[in-house]
């Protein structure tokens, strides 16, 4: 791989950054809480029920009456909690969601116009917003880094709530996260080494050509347990320990309310959108900038990876943490690491 | 829905199938046979399937299982004892209750009260009748000892209120004289069964 800039791109400028971030911060957080309405609907449907549907039609403005109730809900705060650690964890989750968004691409490129209807915008006008807030060149690393960094906030939340399934949940999410990170490393290893390449956009330019370049052609195994880890990093359901209802009443979040609560809501959903590009553009082809349209087929496959997350919670029951772990480590550890020997081989003949 | 199918009391067929979980698995080779054999078996888009088969079945099939409850109502059985209705003669209009006071001296929560006298004909006329819906139990007792089958439960099941004490006075369950046509013969407790011909024998007169 060569270089990553296209030259004929005007320059990224700190403003566009700016600009680029709020409008991520803006549309994710509405994603997210459209996400819960698309969730339950879902669900719904794959249980023949109808889910929401009498805020609005079909009970579309269900996310404003959800957002509501969070915002306007008591803020409680446990009496011998740590405060200071609970009332942080939450902005921990949230954060590190937002973080590791910051660097892989989620919309294309644009640049704002100068004139929109013979008015002059002022300030923003003529500036050009880049489709990664910072292109850095360990750009896989940073977000995996950053996801895993995502999990002190559980972590931080269990603990500092003084009580059992906060204790209980806080412990599995330090089992889930060894157990886990291991395999999300190793699985994306093998494309790394395919590509060559840390970065998300030479991913992308490197799958190009078609459907039969995609990565998922050469490294099937290393996309099947990346997805498993995948999951396993969004606490969704079939590795859902953090938080399961019905063994540890919340988990980490029992004694979380209002905003506080919704912040580990958002976060959560974001990770679900971060892995989902990640899965879109290391293994799908990512996003096709050869035609206008191009950035449609990279929301097309966050939006299939975002169904099959729902999917699978519809179809597949939980797995307990022993067995989480023993799939971990005795099955897709081994597995990973069969793989990238076997890519390693494959690459120096 | 008939009351046949309610008197039926064996319900359903009792075919149960056992499921084949085959052998529990002893030694490792075998456990780790087991778990090859499930994964690439793909046993687990089974599961997948089924949901996404429901999901199109709710969506495009018109299998939606949801009722929305206050604007649809599922059927109720005819022995559901509800709030109770007073009927009329078919033929006559008036109604049927004889004033005999069974009903008054059956209800084990008291909840009835009625008084009767004698109108122009010498005929018993009900003066008074009233049922307390904060004390009624829904027992159906009322209904099964009434000889005219003139008081019977209906089929009017939503009666929150916002008193405990609720009265029903005799006018306000007497079907309408306007809707005569439309009052339905109860089926449920106390009523004629099915096959109440074939047990009418004849009286023996010749001793």
């Amino acid at each position: 791989m060569e270089t990553t800039l296209v030259e004929n791109l005007p320059e990224v400028t700190a403003l566009g950054v700016i600009i680029k971030a709020i409008i991520i911060l803006a549309v994710i957080s509405a994603l997210a809480g459209f996400g819960t309405y698309i969730e339950r609907k879902v669900l719904a449907f794959m249980q023949r029920r109808l889910g929401p549907m009498h805020v609005g039609p079909f009970g579309l403005l269900q996310i404003a009456a959800d957002g509501i109730k969070l915002f306007t809900k008591e803020d409680i705060v446990p009496q011998n909690a740590n405060k200071l650690i609970f009332k942080i964890a939450p902005a921990i989750t949230a954060a590190t969601a937002f973080i590791a968004l910051s660097s892989v691409p989620v919309f294309p490129d644009f640049t704002i116009p100068e004139m929109v209807f013979g008015v002059t915008i002022p300030l923003v006008g003529g500036v050009f917003v880049p489709s990664i807030a910072s292109d850095i060149n360990i750009g896989i690393l940073f977000v995996l880094g950053m996801m895993a960094a995502g999990l002190y906030g559980p972590l931080l939340a269990g603990m500092s709530q003084a009580n059992k399934w906060g204790i209980i949940g806080s412990a599995r999410t330090a089992v889930q996260f060894l157990s886990y990170e291991v395999v999300t490393g190793l699985s994306i290893l093998a494309p790394i080494m395919i590509v060559g390449s840390l970065s998300f956009v030479d991913f992308n330019n490197a799958q190009a050509g078609g459907i039969g370049s995609w990565l998922i052609w050469q490294q099937p195994v290393a996309f099947v347990l990346f997805l498993i880890a995948g999951f396993a990093e969004t606490n969704r359901t079939p590795f859902d320990l953090l938080e399961h209802e019905a063994e540890v009443v919340s988990g980490y979040a029992t004694e979380y309310s209002g905003m506080r609560w919704g912040m580990f809501f958002i976060g959560e959903y974001a990770n679900m959108i971060t892995v989902a590009i990640i899965a879109s553009i290391v293994f799908l082809g990512g996003y096709d900038s050869s035609y206008e349209l191009g950035w449609l087929m990279i929301i097309l496959k966050i939006s299939f990876f975002f169904f099959l997350m729902l999917w699978v919670r519809a179809a597949w029951p939980h797995v307990r943490p022993d067995q989480l772990m023993w799939l971990c480590w005795k099955v897709l550890m081994p597995i990973a690491v069969i793989n990238i020997v076997v890519t390693g081989i494959v690459i120096m003949v | 829905m008939s009351l046949e199918q309610f008197k039926n009391r064996t319900v359903g067929t009792q075919v149960y199938k056992t499921l084949d979980l085959g052998e529990t698995p002893k030694s490792g080779m075998d456990r780790f046979k087991q778990v090859v054999k499930r994964t690439f078996s793909l046993e687990l888009f089974v599961g997948l399937w089924v949901t996404i088969r429901e999901m199109g079945n709710a969506l495009f099939g018109g299998n939606m299982h949801t009722v929305k409850y206050p604007f649809e109502k599922l059927p109720i059985s005819p022995r559901y004892r509800a709030i109770h209705d007073m009927l009329r003669l078919l033929e006559s209009g008036h109604y049927r209750c004889i004033g005999c006071g069974l009903c008054e001296k059956i209800c084990i929560s008291n909840c009835i009260s009625m008084d009767t006298r004698y109108d122009e004909n010498q005929r018993k006329e009900v003066s008074e009748y009233t049922i307390n819906f904060g004390r009624c139990i829904f027992c159906g007792y009322c209904a099964e000892v009434c000889p005219e089958l003139a008081i019977v439960h209906g089929g009017r099941y939503e009666n929150a209120s916002e008193q405990r004490a609720g009265f029903s006075i005799f006018e306000d369950m007497l079907t309408p004289i306007d809707k005569l046509n439309l009052q339905q013969e109860y089926d449920g407790f106390g009523a004629v069964t099915p096959n109440a011909d074939e047990n009418i024998k004849k009286t023996p007169l010749a001793y």
